[in-house]
């Protein structure tokens, strides 16, 4: 092995690598998970640092185990994985269990920050926010604004992660581990629970149907003593409520039958409108 | 019409690629919405269903090795019955979405385990070091995952429009009225999704903060958007991080890093 020329990757081939990332979840199953993904992603490199057919096979049946982890991250864990199949290659003191302990290292806790972060956050608010411009009059602007935010941000995100990776190797888990992670999802936490509480007043339409006449006030509505004592009341006690049922590990379809019933029938009573 | 079908069909095969890569966000019900009522010449009809319907979706995600109703075969099929010549009301398309996104899901969990022979090929292509074929066996995965919303797109759009606009007419007003307010209210639960994912104690507050200043309507959503985050950097620059002060020394092995990262995502 040592006999060999060094091989470095290219700028190109991160680039072919960055490219094939955007597919890597088309082959999840069970139960291996995003295995498939990971060795394609991983074939460009694969071809630049094993001329030899031995090395080859044994590279791409590594990058077959099982792996699966938030598809945004696998970018860092990339270039991890690329700094690391450098330095095999060059036949550093890395072996093939290194570089599998690394991504299996890496793969849950990464996915466990990033998940909130991306599908709890990020895209809830923004497309809560692409959603409330078009219902308002801007039309097609607010599936633009979702469209090219989202990929903006994900393919900066994932060039960005995949490079500094490549750049920092293992020492990235280092910087991962300074507690950085856990302000990131704590302050992703809070903007989401925050943006969250904003929505359900104002995305959220119940209107109650009851009236009634007392002697001093006629044409009295629940709805108008409701907006006035708090407006987005009943949204509200609806969310806990589903959130509660959630806890209790109701399933969301449930759920949604639920809503779809209470309406129906509150509308058909006359006390929902 | 024949370019609109071909066009929704490319819609679909295209959602149902991204309603399980997760990359581009063709599935989204706000981007395929959209694209299936400009295919059909009816752009505001698209947009608005697809807004509409991706406040009720934007809690369904795909976490770990679970499955989440998929959004990609609801979205294209209920905007062609909406912006299509059935011409069925918006608050229809979102309830009809319901039961076509749990097919999806259906098909999403079906699909994992029928793929499972062809990553079997691809651990043959890697015994004898056939990279190429590794590459091809991935892309023909990725076409399945397409076909596996545009087949059965194809299959609904074959139900004549005057069948749709027939059986919606058929019901009664009250029931009209009922899906009306369903489709308004239903948003309610996946809100309660995404808090379920991350509320903890000490988030709460955020929620109720969020709450109050939304109901006053002078308030701009970009406005909320800059308080909450200049109240998440407020907050996590003066917290400490509640587990003691950091170990001293820099330099860790990998392990205590990792046991670290584990505590981390036991507390999520």
């Amino acid at each position: 092995m040592p006999t060999k020329t060094p091989q470095t990757l290219t700028l190109g081939d991160q680039l072919k690598i960055f490219g094939r990332s955007g597919l890597e979840q088309a082959a999840w199953n069970y139960p291996r998970l995003q295995n498939l993904g990971f060795c394609y992603i991983m074939i460009p490199a694969i071809e630049r640092l094993y001329a030899d057919k031995a090395d080859r096979q044994a590279a791409a049946t590594r990058h077959l185990a099982s792996f699966n982890t938030m598809p945004y991250m696998q970018s860092l864990i990339t270039g991890v994985t690329l700094s690391l199949e450098e330095q095999h290659a060059r036949g550093d003191a890395v072996s093939a269990a290194d570089i599998n302990a690394m991504k299996v290292g890496m793969m849950g806790s990464l996915a466990g920050v990033a998940d909130p972060v991306w599908w709890g956050t990020w895209r809830p608010i923004l497309s809560a926010f692409a959603a409330s411009l078009a219902l308002s009059g801007f039309g097609i602007v607010g599936p633009l604004v979702f469209f090219i935010a989202w990929n903006l941000v994900r393919l900066g995100f994932r060039w960005w992660a995949q490079r500094w990776g490549y750049q920092q190797g293992l020492h990235v888990i280092d910087y991962l581990g300074s507690g950085i992670l856990q302000k990131l999802t704590l302050g992703a936490s809070i903007v989401g629970m925050f943006v969250m509480g904003a929505l359900v007043p104002r995305w959220v339409r119940v209107q109650l149907q009851f009236s009634w006449t007392t002697s001093t006030h006629t044409d009295y509505t629940l709805q108008k003593v409701l907006n006035q004592l708090m407006p987005g009341l009943i949204p509200l006690v609806l969310t806990l409520g589903c959130v509660w049922l959630l806890r209790h590990h109701v399933k969301p379809s449930w759920l949604l039958g639920g809503v779809l019933v209470i309406s129906l029938v509150g509308y058909a009573l006359g006390l929902l409108n | 019409m024949t370019g609109a079908i071909i066009a929704i069909l490319i819609i679909a095969f295209l959602a149902g690629i991204e309603g399980v890569t997760d990359e581009w966000e063709f599935q989204q019900p706000i981007v395929a919405c959209t694209l299936v009522g400009l295919a059909v010449g009816q752009p505001l009809s698209g947009v608005t269903l697809g807004a509409t319907l991706q406040l009720v979706t934007l809690g369904w995600m795909n976490i770990g090795a679970a499955v989440a109703p998929d959004p990609a075969l609801a979205a294209v099929v209920a905007a062609w019955w909406v912006s299509g010549p059935a011409h069925l009301p918006v608050a229809a398309g979102v309830i009809l979405a319901l039961p076509l996104a749990w097919v999806g899901q259906v098909l999403t969990r079906l699909l994992r385990h029928l793929i499972v022979p062809l990553v079997a090929q691809a651990d043959q292509a890697a015994a004898v070091g056939d990279l190429h074929r590794i590459t091809r066996l991935h892309l023909y995965s990725a076409a399945l995952q397409g076909l596996r919303v545009m087949l059965p797109t194809a299959v609904l759009l074959l139900i004549p429009a005057s069948v749709l606009r027939q059986g919606y007419q058929w019901l009664p007003t009250s029931v009209h009225g009922g899906l009306r307010v369903a489709a308004s209210m239903l948003a309610v639960v996946s809100f309660a999704i995404v808090i379920n994912m991350m509320a903890t104690k000490q988030v709460w507050p955020f929620f109720f903060l969020g709450f109050a200043l939304a109901t006053d309507q002078h308030l701009s959503l970009i406005a909320l958007g800059m308080i909450g985050v200049a109240l998440a950097l407020i907050y996590v620059s003066i917290q400490p991080t509640g587990r003691g002060p950091q170990p001293p020394t820099g330099g860790q092995s990998g392990d205590t890093t990792e046991d670290e990262l584990d505590r981390e995502l036991d507390d999520l």
